[in-house]
């Protein structure tokens, strides 16, 4: 029973991908995307209840291995994923009557997506540093095809630079992975690659090619999470990527390889003491921020604008594991949660703008509040909740790290990032009301009635939007859930 | 094997790392760097062979056979495909570093390497640990090729020298990460390989050619 509940996750996107392999893209199949990422929902759900009770879960010989964190990260993929997916029909056919995309790339699309799913359920849930790393670099294979499925110029140049950014980033985690299992190999316990192992021994392991390991580590890591100083393919690929493609890289894949980084520092604060890592991440963290709001003030194109949010929002995270502490680090996996909600609507919403009006840029969108009511609300609020505005969850998360932030020896690095936050605040709303109101723009075709946005489309963006700010309001029973997971990465039983 | 013919065959074979790694950059034909690429896979599958015979693991020698296969035939021959259907005058390498520059800056990474894995060797000294420093050049050298050329194809050939450093690594540290870890590896860097390569067809057919000069759609 338990094997098959850790199993799912994984299995149930592989026989989904099968599906579409085998019957390809038709009014039947559409929905089983849906259907597939609602049941990684509810395994992700049910084992968070079965770890809390009993604690951490293994299955497949030692292979799976799902404690708190690992479940509260399949229930952020799974809530994203539904998301994505349940928008995911009314994009493909949207884009199918534009003739941009044929039955066939529809279902080579859906294929892919939940390969991409399964690929991200196993790094989560994966026992092992190796696993791990072989199921991040498989999601950055899988999802290559997705950001170059247009295959226009623009397109095949952020897939190159992603597949070529993100291999290398991971070849250097590669390299860290075989240090770290050298030191490892050379302590009394043995434990090789396994997390939980490592922790158990990690105090014993040697500080010296520990120390080169876990720098190789967190950059390798930190380059698929979009930290700088390798996030230079992020702003391509998000913005070239179909949009519920662009919403689960953004919404999940980030955190996914955030949630590596948290695992290598677990290790690292029990062998090295805590400065190392934190030095680490702190020049990270700033590096980012300071990158997202510098380039994002003249942004001009509202897919990238959303990307270099993604860059300020784990340059947060980063922050909030360099200051470590029980408080910032549940506040750091509730960002996750928030972050990923907030971004997959506004990826979704975006994507929704561009096949309506058929520009990518800010100016070319003008009067959207007026032609699109509904689309215009939901991307008003998804940036109102990006930017951390009560009752969105992003506002509490937001709050919990600069709290702990400026409790810890990190003060100036939070009033920093604070500022820098405010900086990125204040262009995203000018940026977003740019696009917002003023009169639509007068020309060719802008007399002819924009397509309704579908329900089920509508349906997803809502409810997002609304388990955001009800995630806010209160984190109900996840906050054990929370609690636990954050004494994991805290490294404290 | 007596310990003394194991130092030494173990040398030759990293001479074998280094050497082609250098070559990779000493060479302007795309053709002779995918050869040189090619004999490094012989030089890498040879040093696991090596220590697979001192250790009399039979796993080991099945790796070594499989790397063997991968990456002196698998690999180059993918490459020399996409490179036939390159056209004329898409053959040499463009780098942005001069040949003598190149040169000198793989000396500075050389030392550099020997510098940084100090403590790499002194965790456990042994004649293979000692042969770390070379892993760890040929990691730089791929890195270095990686930035400074202009070509989609050496980019690629930067990607996978850096991938025969750290397999190189891998096996110089301890016996493998366990048979699981390695296969998951190995089918990865394929599968990547295989990715560059098709999108490198795409851009051909986008933009005519695969130079990444070209690439200057997307900034900001």
């Amino acid at each position: 029973m338990t094997t098959l509940l850790l199993l799912a996750p994984v299995a149930v996107p592989m026989l989904a991908a099968l599906a579409y392999l085998a019957f390809g893209w038709r009014p039947a199949t559409a929905w089983i995307s849906a259907a597939s990422a609602a049941l990684v929902l509810a395994a992700a759900i049910t084992s968070a209840a079965e770890v809390a009770t009993t604690g951490p879960r293994t299955a497949l010989g030692g292979l799976l291995r799902v404690d708190a964190l690992s479940a509260f990260m399949l229930i952020v993929i799974g809530a994203v994923a539904l998301l994505a997916t349940a928008a995911t029909p009314a994009h493909l056919s949207a884009e199918i009557d534009a003739d941009r995309a044929t039955p066939r790339t529809a279902a080579r699309h859906s294929l892919l997506v939940q390969a991409f799913l399964a690929a991200m359920a196993l790094a989560v849930s994966s026992a092992d540093l190796g696993v791990l790393w072989i199921a991040v670099e498989a999601t950055t294979i899988v999802t290559a095809f997705l950001v170059g499925q247009r295959r226009t110029r623009s397109a095949v140049e952020a897939a190159w630079k992603y597949v070529v950014i993100c291999s290398t980033g991971i070849a250097l985690a590669l390299l860290g992975t075989i240090l770290l299992n050298y030191a490892s190999q050379h302590t009394a316990a043995a434990a090789g690659l396994d997390w939980a192992g490592l922790v158990a021994s990690a105090h014993t392991l040697d500080p010296g090619v520990t120390r080169i390991a876990v720098a190789l580590l967190v950059i390798g890591f930190g380059a698929k999470a979009g930290l700088a100083p390798l996030h230079a393919w992020l702003p391509d690929a998000h913005s070239q990527a179909p949009a519920p493609v662009s919403a689960l890289m953004s919404g999940v894949l980030l955190s996914v390889a955030f949630y590596a980084v948290l695992r290598v520092k677990v290790i690292a604060d029990a062998a090295l003491g805590a400065g190392f890592t934190r030095t680490l991440l702190v020049i990270m963290a700033l590096a980012s921020l300071v990158l997202a709001a510098s380039l994002l003030m003249a942004q001009r194109d509202y897919k990238r604008m959303l990307a270099y949010s993604s860059i300020e929002h784990m340059g947060l995270l980063a922050l909030a594991a360099a200051v470590g502490g029980p408080l910032a680090m549940a506040a750091a996996l509730l960002h996750v949660l928030g972050h990923g909600l907030a971004k997959g609507v506004l990826f979704l919403s975006a994507g929704r703008i561009l096949q309506t009006t058929g520009a990518s840029r800010i100016e070319g969108v003008r009067g959207l509040a007026a032609r699109q009511p509904l689309l215009a609300g939901c991307v008003g609020f998804g940036v109102l909740a990006l930017i951390g505005l009560p009752p969105f969850s992003v506002f509490a998360s937001e709050l919990g790290i600069a709290r702990a932030g400026l409790a810890s020896g990190l003060g100036w690095a939070t009033v920093l990032a604070l500022i820098l936050v405010l900086v990125i605040a204040a262009a995203l709303i000018t940026h977003t009301s740019r696009m917002l109101l003023g009169t639509p723009p007068d020309g060719p075709g802008a007399a002819t009635a924009v397509p309704r946005l579908p329900v089920s489309a509508a349906t997803a963006l809502v409810v997002g939007l609304l388990v955001c700010a009800g995630v806010g309001i209160t984190t109900g029973p996840l906050t054990d859930l929370l609690r636990s997971a954050a004494t994991i990465v805290t490294g404290t039983p | 094997m007596s310990e003394a013919t194991y130092t030494q065959l173990l040398d030759v074979t990293c001479g074998g790392l280094l050497f082609t790694a250098v070559l990779v950059l000493w060479r302007k034909e795309l053709a002779v760097i995918i050869r040189v690429f090619a004999a490094q896979g012989v030089a890498l599958a040879a040093l696991v062979g090596v220590v697979a015979a001192h250790e009399r693991s039979a796993e080991l020698s099945g790796v070594a056979v499989g790397l063997l296969v991968l990456r002196a035939g698998v690999l180059p021959w993918l490459l020399h495909r996409a490179l036939a259907k390159a056209g004329p005058g898409r053959r040499e390498t463009r780098p942005l570093v001069n040949v003598a520059a190149s040169l000198l800056a793989a000396a500075v990474l050389t030392l550099l390497a020997y510098a940084v894995s100090q403590p790499l060797v002194a965790l456990a000294p042994s004649p293979a640990t000692h042969a770390i420093p070379v892993g760890l050049t040929v990691v730089l050298v791929g890195f270095f090729v990686l930035v400074t050329r202009r070509r989609a194809l050496s980019q690629l050939v930067g990607f996978l020298l850096m991938d025969n450093g750290i397999t190189a690594i891998g096996f110089l540290t301890t016996a493998g990460i366990g048979l699981l870890v390695e296969l998951g590896v190995s089918l990865d860097v394929l599968l990547a390989v295989l990715v560059l390569q098709i999108l490198t067809t795409r851009m051909r057919e986008t933009f005519g050619e695969a130079d990444l000069d070209e690439l200057r759609e997307l900034h900001d």
